[in-house]
């Protein structure tokens, strides 16, 4: 197995002369159509290590109707058509495969309505996450979910993926804070699911969509529900002496009744890491650092942050609360800017996302490290351990000899070990192209078949970002564009 | 390697292979063939139509087949009564997120794959949320027989398409559901049902931060306030004077707004009980605006049924867009 580079191959295709192009120039414009070989190479790849995409033309369309015209000559053209946020997928989910119409989002950016009454925002798939949340929290509300990639990614995007984040422990992922979609079908067809009252008539096509990966339909207004921002905040971080007592306490925190807002989980070499990238004050002689929020009204948080400190307490753990939110701003940078203080360890850097039962945790981290040595390899682990969402992130140099060879025997074996334990593929970045081949170590045959149904419904024509998510054998017969693309997956 | 006996390898062949008996049972029993109308407590088998008469009736096996109280879920069969599954649950001081049967309504037997077939969230839903997002896997016997899993075991998960979105609130039209892992919550620490007549249903709304359910029925507010007890107290202070009472009785239909709009709701609706900051408005008829959908959502549905179930199997005579 080795890690593919296949960049120059796939864009050998050309547009130039191309009747798709001629027709989607002649119906956008030319300012919202771009075929340029710059255009098309930054829309070939997302934020995973995946570099086997190819893009065909790039659209940029800022409404409902011009997405729907995209479609319309895709339709005439027979051509496959990708739907492209933020590209901060890590999963290979917006990396594009056989030429097909990228249709980006980013101009589709705008906040279209705030109802505070009803506590909800109408928003086009190209805002950013945290944009809405910098609108909104002067008057009380907040975009709950929280990727780490927040400062960039798009609700589109997180709409796709089905987005979690630290705070999703207590709030829940991107499904439960969605209320209605628009979506332009693969047929062309506007169709609005899900809805503003509080239990829409039909199957429940909303939930069904979200965390489709772009493969159902296009995205082009989204009504997000808005959450109440905590009347009160405290934010704990625990340091430990092994990470087998800061596992433990993340399943003693969980087993004492508490739901706290986060439960976040970095060890020794990623604390390292952070601190000498961020200066967030990480105890640096730590084996392991949990950082662990509790909001809402101020009786119970106060309550609740207690006990967390007695439960970690027993566990060996020294215990800091942040003195004021600026401290609390400190610790969040620190953790959400883990992956970008790897660039000081090693030039590449693999991001692993599966997810374990919590009480698996101290089992599975020990053979984690025990991999890494094994494989000799630099790993990291900053993960979301309140709910079990491993990120062992592994730190290399792809110019090593050998080195993507041990990444991705690693990997596999992670993959193996965390399903063999009850855990599941991913836990927040979505099946893509990643892990699309390793769809069958968790679905029977059976389940795959009825998850193949589900995207026919929406997509007859398999039209919409193809070849991701389901293995071949259990995809609908891609359109002839698929069929000269080199699909092998990130291991290949 | 996870145990000294059972190689990974062994462990990935096993999850991937269903060998529960009871579960093999069940399928076999749904077969691939005939109608089959799913029986649960017969709680809401008011809604979403009449099932055909002719149809075999089929109970989903029921009980409890794994309960994790630190990992807050719990697996279990489809016809296991809610109020049942609740008993086990708060020994560990724990329930989940689905209406026990034997809250408001005075039914004691919803069970388990009944109120997930249904999809309706109990009247707390401004602290416990929707129905769906309690359930994080679901096996079922499919059209043709065979047995599936959705979701997955963990409470996070974005493996594959979401069937279990699908399946909840599908009315059993899909596929018999057989058993669910749910997510489970810690019981309130506190909790108080107070009584406002004559109150604002806004201003209870805006000023109830502990609210798990404010209920409305045109003069009085009923309010459930669940937290910590200074937090309950501090809200209480900020209501309109109040007495202690349990809520009020529904009424056997719903009707779905929105949020805002049931303020302005009339005498078309007769007696009502509505759900203020959610939308729900329990009436005694049926929604003279529900089931309608734009053509185009219509399709959309009916091309889900027309997959699934191509033969309309499952509760043939029911259906998501009378509900």
């Amino acid at each position: 197995m080795k890690l593919r580079r296949l960049t120059k191959r796939n864009h050998q295709n050309s547009t130039n002369n191309d009747p798709c192009a001629a027709d989607l120039q002649a119906t956008l414009g030319d300012q919202r159509v771009h075929t340029d070989s710059a255009a098309r190479h930054l829309a070939s790849t997302d934020a995973s290590i995946f570099t086997g995409g190819a893009a065909g033309i790039v659209c940029y369309p800022s409404t409902t109707e011009q997405v729907q015209a995209i479609m319309a000559v895709a339709i005439k053209h027979d051509r496959a058509v990708l739907p492209r946020g933020a590209g901060s997928g890590l999963s290979g989910g917006a990396a594009p495969l056989g030429n097909p119409i990228v249709v980006s989002t980013t101009r589709m950016n705008r906040v279209l309505e705030v109802d505070l009454e009803d506590r909800l925002a109408w928003v086009q798939p190209g805002v950013i996450n945290l944009d809405l949340s910098k609108q909104t929290s002067p008057f009380g509300f907040h975009f709950a979910p929280d990727p780490s990639s927040q400062q960039v990614c798009t609700i589109g995007g997180n709409v796709a993926n089905n987005s979690g984040g630290p705070h999703c422990l207590a709030y829940g992922v991107t499904s439960s804070h969605i209320l209605a979609l628009e979506v332009v079908l693969s047929s062309g067809e506007i169709v609005e699911l899900g809805g503003l009252d509080s239990e829409p008539t039909g199957y429940d096509l909303r939930g069904a969509f979200v965390g489709s990966e772009g493969m159902f339909g296009i995205t082009t207004k989204i009504a997000v529900r808005l959450t109440p921002n905590p009347e009160s905040v405290k934010t704990l971080m625990l340091s430990f002496d092994t990470v087998t007592d800061a596992a433990a306490t993340v399943s003693a925190v969980i087993a004492s009744g508490l739901v706290p807002a986060a439960i976040e989980m970095l060890d020794r070499n990623c604390v390292a890491a952070v601190e000498s990238f961020v200066h967030a004050g990480f105890p640096t002689d730590a084996a392991a650092v949990l950082i662990i929020e509790v909001d809402g009204l101020s009786a119970g948080v106060s309550a609740d942050a207690t006990k967390v400190a007695e439960v970690a307490q027993t566990h060996g753990a020294t215990v800091r609360v942040a003195a004021n939110e600026d401290e609390r701003a400190l610790w969040w940078k620190g953790r959400k800017s883990a992956f970008g203080a790897i660039a000081r360890v090693a030039p590449d850097y693999y991001l692993h996302d599966t997810v374990v039962p919590r009480s698996k945790l101290v089992e599975v981290l020990e053979a984690v490290y025990e991999i890494a040595q094994r494989y000799d390899l630099t790993m990291l682990n900053v993960f979301h351990a309140g709910d079990g969402n491993l990120h062992p992130l592994m730190a290399y140099n792809s110019r090593q000899a050998g080195a993507n060879e041990r990444v991705a025997a690693a990997s596999r074996e992670i993959l193996e070990l965390s399903l063999a334990v009850g855990g599941v593929l991913s836990g927040e970045h979505g099946i893509g192209v990643e892990k699309r081949d390793f769809m069958t170590d968790q679905f029977t045959s059976a389940d795959l078949a009825q998850q193949a149904l589900l995207r026919t419904a929406f997509d007859p024509f398999c039209r919409l970002n193809p070849g991701k998510v389901l293995p071949a054998a259990h995809s609908c017969a891609d359109i002839a564009t698929l069929s000269a693309a080199h699909a092998d997956g990130v291991w290949g | 390697m996870t145990t000294p006996d059972l190689t990974t390898q062994d462990l990935l062949r096993a999850r991937r292979t269903i060998q529960d008996p009871v579960l093999l049972e069940f399928a076999a029993e749904v077969g691939s063939s005939d109608p089959i109308v799913m029986v649960g407590g017969n709680t809401q088998s008011h809604l979403g139509g009449v099932a055909d008469p002719n149809a075999r009736s089929l109970r989903a096996p029921s009980g409890i087949v794994k309960y994790q109280p630190d990992e807050m879920t719990v697996c279990v069969r489809a016809a296991t009564p809610v109020s049942e599954l609740h008993a086990a649950l708060s020994e560990h001081g724990q329930r989940t997120s689905l209406p026990d049967g034997t809250n408001l309504q005075g039914a004691v037997s919803s069970t388990v794959g009944g109120v997930i077939a249904v999809g309706r969230s109990p009247v707390t839903r401004l602290k416990d949320g929707h129905v769906r997002d309690a359930v994080l896997q679901l096996r079922y016997v499919a059209a043709d027989g065979a047995l599936v899993t959705a979701g997955g075991p963990t409470v996070k998960n974005v493996s594959g398409f979401d069937l279990c979105r699908i399946m909840v609130g599908s009315l059993g039209t899909l596929g018999c559901i057989a058993d669910v892992i749910l997510r489970t919550r810690p019981i309130n620490r506190h909790e108080r049902w107070l009584k406002m007549v004559d109150a604002d249903p806004k201003a209870v709304l805006n000023n109830a931060k502990t609210a798990a359910a404010i209920l409305w029925d045109g003069t009085v507010v009923w309010a459930q306030l669940v937290g910590h007890q200074a937090d309950i107290e501090s809200d209480q202070a900020r209501l309109p004077t109040s007495s202690s009472a349990l809520p009020p009785k529904l009424p056997p239909f719903r009707w779905s707004r929105r949020p805002k709009d049931l303020y302005q709701i009339g005498s078309e609706a007769g007696r009502f009980v509505a759900e203020i900051g959610v939308g729900v408005v329990h009436c005694e008829q049926p929604d003279p605006q529900g089931g309608k959908l734009s053509a185009n959502v219509e399709a959309l549905n009916r091309r889900v049924r027309d997959l699934f179930d191509p033969h309309r199997r499952f509760n043939p005579g029911r259906s998501v867009e009378l509900l």
